[in-house]
């Protein structure tokens, strides 16, 4: 565990002094604060769209950090070689894998809440009052953030930084549409097809588990089950592909 | 002595690109090196070195064979502890400065925070970059990350060092001082194993030495055992002798001035060349008997087809 955490130091360091982090936050913050301007424009509740712009940019930044840091993560050790004299020390590979993988966790917890407290902050001076909810929201979207970063390391350790961004945006994306075959499936009848389609819905990632935002912003209530069975999924799904990481990883010969 | 390392019968094979085809780079290797000796490990480019190096690390996976360090395998954390890594060309974190860097591989080793804090400033002292102590890596010239590199080879005080090509980067001072540190590791009863293609320095302070051309080891031994105390031919300078009588005796080259370097092979005949320059009111300006060195041995294996 003690060599887990020195790497996870290690890698929160490199990603705090990457300038891309700093990027992602500029523009995360100036879209929180464009909400505003797009409340002055909108028929509607004024609140409600601050509230689902600043959430949305919440979940968008920190997916673009975990994809774009992450994905660099394991590559980067192995293109510049600076793996060899790591391997070379006394560690496993996967206290390295998981080290680097804790890392990137703890920068973007850091990173969400810097930014939830910031859109708390512009929320309070709109409505003065505190939405606990918001912090809710933040959660399921650290755990989204979490499973992100997981698969965009896994996907580094085999691939470019561009064909794992191209493939963990794919999983982002697939992610929050692949409850849309759920429609799909409840008007087909039954049968072959519908039986592939509920497989291809099993197998498929669905991000839609983490979304709260909607029952945020309107005030609706969430209940305690859908709560941990999101958390459980998560954890699961974050699980699974730490495994599918370190299987790999362990095998992976650095020629 | 005890074997620090031992190789047997090692053999790694790569697959280039995509094509299913492996191209065998190590086939049967074996070697032993011994507790406190400086061990040279020679090669032309693309010999093997550095992928001996990767299986010795674990950075890369054998095909077939054994090796162990300090008679445990060579992936087990308790021989790793025992061990100092320089790669060839080292990159490393350019967020972290120098003493950052060393600190972090300190801790790797589990080293309490005042011991790290003493370690850092004595390396830093050892190689050199004192000054640098808190400059970014990504600030180095390849020299200064050469000697940094070798700072985090010797964080945990290794029994047993391995140098890649550590004199690479390095200017003629720093040679100097890499040399003086190795020999000094050698005093402290430390193993070096050394890669390199730098002949001279791996004759100026490797106790034993292997010779490794496309993936075979072709010689291994003490140099003194592997290079000829015979001399070879013996180099003459000579002045005011016509180049007609002196090429009866060997091979004679025209030098500056007028004078001629003659290469006399057969050594009973130097004493006829220093009669004939004698003879000829000639000035000899120089006699050197040459022996086999190092270089002669390594081109004589590289060039064997």
């Amino acid at each position: 565990m003690r060599r887990i955490l020195v790497i996870a130091g290690n890698t929160f360091r490199e990603a705090v002094r990457d300038r891309v982090l700093y990027l992602l936050l500029f523009f995360a913050g100036s879209t929180i604060i464009l909400s505003r301007l797009l409340a002055l424009l909108a028929v509607g509740d004024r609140v409600k769209i601050i509230m689902d712009v600043g959430l949305a940019s919440l979940s968008l930044f920190g997916a673009l950090t975990a994809i774009l840091i992450g994905t660099g993560l394991v590559y980067k050790e192995i293109d510049k070689k600076t793996i060899y004299t790591l391997l070379a020390k006394p560690i496993h590979r996967h206290e390295f894998l998981l080290g680097k993988f804790f890392g990137l966790a703890f920068t973007q917890l850091v990173i969400l809440l810097l930014m939830t407290i910031f859109f708390q902050a512009f929320l309070f001076i709109h409505t003065l009052k505190l939405n606990g909810q918001v912090f809710l929201a933040a959660l399921y979207i650290f755990i989204e953030l979490i499973l992100l970063t997981a698969v965009a390391i896994l996907f580094s350790i085999f691939s470019t930084p561009i064909l794992s961004s191209l493939f963990s945006l794919s999983f982002f994306f697939i992610g929050h549409f692949s409850r849309g075959l759920l429609t799909l499936i409840g008007k087909m009848p039954a049968g072959a097809g519908r039986t592939i389609l509920r497989s291809l819905y099993l197998l498929l990632p669905d991000l839609e588990n983490f979304n709260f935002k909607t029952e945020v912003v309107h005030h609706l209530p969430i209940p305690a089950s859908l709560q941990l069975s999101a958390a459980a999924y998560g954890l699961f799904y974050i699980l699974f592909i730490l495994v599918l990481a370190v299987l790999i990883f362990r095998r992976r010969d650095f020629q | 002595m005890a074997a620090v390392l031992k190789i047997e019968h090692l053999r790694k094979s790569y697959s280039p690109g995509f094509i299913p085809h492996k191209k065998e780079i190590l086939k049967d290797v074996s070697l032993e090196v011994e507790a406190g000796e400086i061990f040279g490990y020679l090669g032309p480019n693309g010999a093997g070195k550095t992928t001996t190096l990767k299986c010795l690390l674990g950075v890369s996976f054998p095909d077939s064979g054994t090796i162990s360090l300090f008679g445990q395998p060579y992936h087990s954390l308790k021989a790793k502890e025992r061990i100092g890594y320089l790669p060839e060309s080292p990159y490393f974190y350019d967020h972290l400065t120098a003493a950052e860097f060393l600190d972090f591989y300190g801790r790797l080793f589990a080293l309490g925070q005042a011991e790290r804090a003493e370690r850092v400033a004595g390396l830093l002292r050892l190689v050199g970059l004192e000054q640098a102590a808190d400059l970014r890596l990504r600030k180095f010239s390849r020299g200064m990350l050469q000697r940094v590199g070798l700072a985090q080879a010797l964080i945990n005080r290794p029994d047993l060092l391995f140098l890649d090509e550590p004199m690479g980067g390095l200017d003629p001072v720093g040679r100097k001082e890499l040399r003086d540190i190795i020999l000094q590791l050698k005093q402290e009863g430390r193993t070096v194993f050394l890669c390199s293609h730098i002949l001279q320095d791996i004759e100026m302070i490797c106790d034993r030495v292997a010779i490794l051309v496309a993936g075979r080891i072709m010689k291994a031994g003490r140099l003194r055992d592997l290079i000829s105390e015979k001399v070879l031919f013996t180099e003459l300078e000579i002045e005011g002798v016509g180049r007609a009588e002196l090429e009866k005796f060997g091979e004679c080259l025209t030098g500056r001035d007028g004078r001629f370097l003659l290469k006399v092979f057969d050594q009973g005949r130097v004493g006829v060349v220093l009669e004939l320059v004698r003879d000829r009111r000639g000035r000899l300006h120089s006699l050197l008997p040459r022996t086999q060195t190092l270089e002669d041995l390594f081109m004589g294996m590289v060039k064997q087809p």
